[in-house]
């Protein structure tokens, strides 16, 4: 048995390779075949993780929130087999568990992290050996025509902490979304994390909000505070179901523009001061649910904060580059954007940078994006009315971006359609804004330049990274 | 009678139902483009939404909206719609009111239409039942051809190749061009449910690209008089900004000509880049 495991590990190994050669990512690839040629390889490679796995799931911030968690765990010394390329279906899972196999069956790593998609989360917990902790952020609206409601897939996760190992793995749910937190109902020793900051409080929900009705008995929820789409703090007037109380909670929460955020961070065994390299509330969040796996697995909280101040941009989630070499750099931050939810908080965070702003917009209709690209009518582009100086639409649906920015208030005669990527992106950096001050002429710091923002959904943002790989503008580590 | 001018001559009334629970696919882009397309016209605009429990004044409103949403949420509005709104929507319909179901209100605006083994009572203002068979979800991009009383014609680029048409989809026939006077709408559909025309119901159009109703009959949604349901969902009316004149027009009872022309570039590239999704 073993050794025929051997032998497919070796053929599944072997396309890796073979794809890697012809330029293709080959994340998934060898997984896939894997899985064909072994369908429990999840389970028997998992088996050999000293320590188990971990499985993150959301609809947004999984590869954000699990890099955190990567940076907390390994300044503990734990060795990790994580897929932080964000191949997170089961073929990506077990392609990075296959490359992590070494000779005479070793694996070179003693805990699993995982990202997981929504939609395999349930297969994933069943197959994993050892699953230790489950970490759920958050469920918004997302690529209806691939994911389907918010309650199909809430009732999916429902019956998959049910079952096998994650029956017993330690549960980490977020307290402010009224979907995951019911996950908790009937489990004990729940770690649940939320925010506490009147400060943040939206004046209502935004339109693209979901999850208004209670989970056990269907009645309206009252949101006492909404923060970020749905979540907030909310009680059912009907039956009493209530946000529970979070152990791991974020207060005094500061968010500087596209740059960073701070927030102080409580936990049972203290308190402590949070300065993230990353933007927004929405990465406040994943800082804080990071943070709160990293207090179910009993790390201290000094190695916590470390870890999360050390945590540099995911690729293309607020990831800043320079484009345009030596004689004309740019500035250029990329912003992904995949759904209402998702877009509303970069667009927020956006319009907290002072004055007119420069964008590309990319707007990809390929399956990995969703086909149908209705849901930038539910995401608030109103947030750039009167802020944008010139915006670039690019993207297999370009126009439709542009009309829907039009809608939202933009003037006509600052958008401009250009389909192909290539040339939207040297156009776009190509003409910058006047300088505001008179002895700009001695100031060619990229720095101080007035920077490019970026807003592709995820098939563009892959585009656009190995664009500038290609250009030698972006590194390729990510692989 | 030119429609500008600083105080409105005319105004749009407007009432969108349960506009927080049937929106999922991005209802709310269908009224933006009403509003601001009054609002560049210098003719007034009126939103009104009405809720659970809300009765419903068929005097007031020149258009009546209802999108899509979750199932346990179509379930809840159709109870409500019995209840207190059926009455008021025959009753506006009568008076010629414009009533605009999209995806699931599409579905309600029929006699009936199933969830899982249920099936639940629809308002019957369009001669439509909508029934689960075994087959996949109905998903993609799509356009149709359809034929409405003085839409205005269309411009020179709106033109279907003859190719175009020969693709996946119904078998179309020996003319699988435009008819003359007839327009493309160009959107997005999501259904699992099928529904089924009685004798009484027209269909809005003729599928060129995609499934429509049912996947099978050629045809997808339904009019009675000024009663439309199609499953062109979410953003029907940017990407078919024509349409969207067509209900103004046709809500405030005037030709579509009457209508002060608009700079409408982009909302051509739009529906362009619509309908070659769909392969139109």
């Amino acid at each position: 048995m073993a050794s025929t495991l051997t032998v497919k590990l070796a053929l599944a190994r072997g396309l890796g390779a073979l794809s890697r050669l012809r330029g293709g990512g080959a994340t998934s690839a060898p997984g896939k075949l894997l899985l064909a040629l072994e369908p429990d390889a999840l389970g028997a490679l998992s088996s050999r993780l000293r320590r188990g796995s971990v499985l993150v799931s959301a609809t947004n911030g999984k590869t954000t929130t699990a890099a955190m968690v990567a940076s907390i765990l390994q300044r503990e010394g734990v060795r990790l087999v994580h897929n932080q390329a964000g191949a997170n279906m089961a073929g990506g899972i077990a392609s990075t568990l296959l490359s992590a196999v070494r000779p005479r069956g070793q694996i070179a790593g003693e805990l699993g992290l995982f990202e997981v998609d929504e939609l395999w989360l349930a297969p994933v917990a069943a197959q994993l050996h050892g699953l230790c902790a489950v970490l759920l952020c958050n469920l918004f609206r997302d690529q209806l025509d691939r994911y389907g409601e918010l309650e199909t897939i809430a009732d999916s996760w429902v019956s998959a902490l049910h079952e096998g190992g994650a029956r017993t793995a330690a549960l980490v749910l977020n307290a402010d979304d009224p979907l995951i937190a019911d996950l908790g109902r009937e489990r004990d020793g729940v770690v649940y994390f939320g925010v506490d900051d009147e400060t943040l409080e939206l004046s209502g929900m935004a339109h693209a909000a979901d999850a208004k009705h209670c989970r056990r008995c269907g009645a309206p929820y009252v949101f006492d505070a909404v923060y970020l789409g749905h979540l907030g703090h909310y009680h059912c007037p009907e039956c009493g179901q209530r946000r529970p109380s979070p152990t791991v909670l974020a207060s005094e929460v500061t968010l500087e523009g596209v740059r960073s955020a701070s927030f102080r961070l409580s936990t049972p065994t203290g308190e402590a001061e949070v300065k993230l390299g990353l933007p927004g509330l929405y990465n406040v969040y994943n800082a804080l649910a990071a943070a709160a796996l990293a207090v179910a697995l009993r790390i201290p909280l000094s190695e916590i904060v470390a870890g999360l101040q050390a945590t540099t941009a995911a690729f293309g989630r607020a990831e800043t580059v320079t484009i345009g070499g030596h004689a004309h750099p740019r500035r250029t931050q990329i912003l992904l954007v995949k759904n209402p939810v998702g877009a509303n908080e970069v667009l927020r965070t956006l319009a907290l940078e002072p004055g007119e702003h420069d964008l590309l917009g990319v707007l990809n209709d390929n399956i990995a994006d969703g086909r149908d690209v209705s849901w930038i009518w539910d995401a608030d582009f109103e947030l750039l009315r009167g802020r944008v100086r010139r915006v670039t639409c690019a993207g297999t649906r370009a126009p439709e971006l542009a009309l829907r920015l039009k809608y939202a208030g933009i003037e006509s005669h600052q958008i401009e359609v250009v389909e192909d990527l290539g040339q939207a992106l040297a156009g776009a950096a190509a003409d910058r804004p006047a300088a505001d001050h008179p002895d700009a002429d001695a100031d060619t710091d990229a720095d101080t330049d007035a920077p490019l923002y970026v807003l592709p959904t995820y098939t563009a943002m892959l585009a656009l990274r190995e664009l500038l790989v290609r250009r030698g503008e972006a590194s390729s580590s990510w692989r | 009678m030119a429609l500008t001018g600083a105080t409105p001559t005319r105004t749009l009334r407007v009432c969108a139902l349960y506009p927080e629970l049937m929106n999922i696919y991005a209802d709310r882009g269908n009224l933006l483009v009403l509003e601001r397309r009054c609002a560049w016209r210098g003719i007034g605009f009126e939103l009104t939404a009405s809720g659970f429990g809300e009765a419903l004044d068929p005097e007031a409103y020149d258009l009546f909206y209802i999108g899509g949403g979750q199932d346990r949420d179509q379930r809840l509005c159709a109870e409500d719609l019995l209840l207190h709104k059926r009455a008021s929507l025959h009753a506006a319909a009568a008076r010629n009111a414009i009533v605009l179901g999209v995806c699931g209100g599409y579905q309600l605006l029929g006699h009936a239409y199933a969830i899982g083994e249920e099936e639940i009572e629809g308002v019957g203002l369009l001669d439509v039942r909508t029934v689960r068979e075994a087959g996949p979800r109905l998903i993609g991009n799509v356009a149709i051809e359809v034929s409405l009383e003085g839409a205005p014609a269309p411009t020179a680029t709106a033109s279907v190749p003859a190719a175009a048409a020969a693709g996946p989809g119904p078998d179309l026939g020996p003319n699988p061009g435009l008819n003359p006077g007839s327009r493309v709408l160009a959107g997005f559909e999501n259904h699992g449910g099928r529904t089924h025309l009685g004798t009484d119901a027209q269909p809005l159009g003729r599928v060129l690209r995609g499934h429509g109703n049912d996947g099978r009959s050629g045809y997808e949604g339904a009019r009675r008089g000024k009663t439309i349901g199609t499953y062109l969902h979410g953003p029907l009316l940017p990407k078919n900004a024509w349409l969207a004149d067509w209900l103004i027009a046709t809500a405030l009872r005037v030709a579509p000509e009457e209508l002060e022309p608009l700079e409408d570039a982009l909302e051509d590239e739009a529906h362009r880049s619509a309908r070659c999704a769909a392969g139109v």
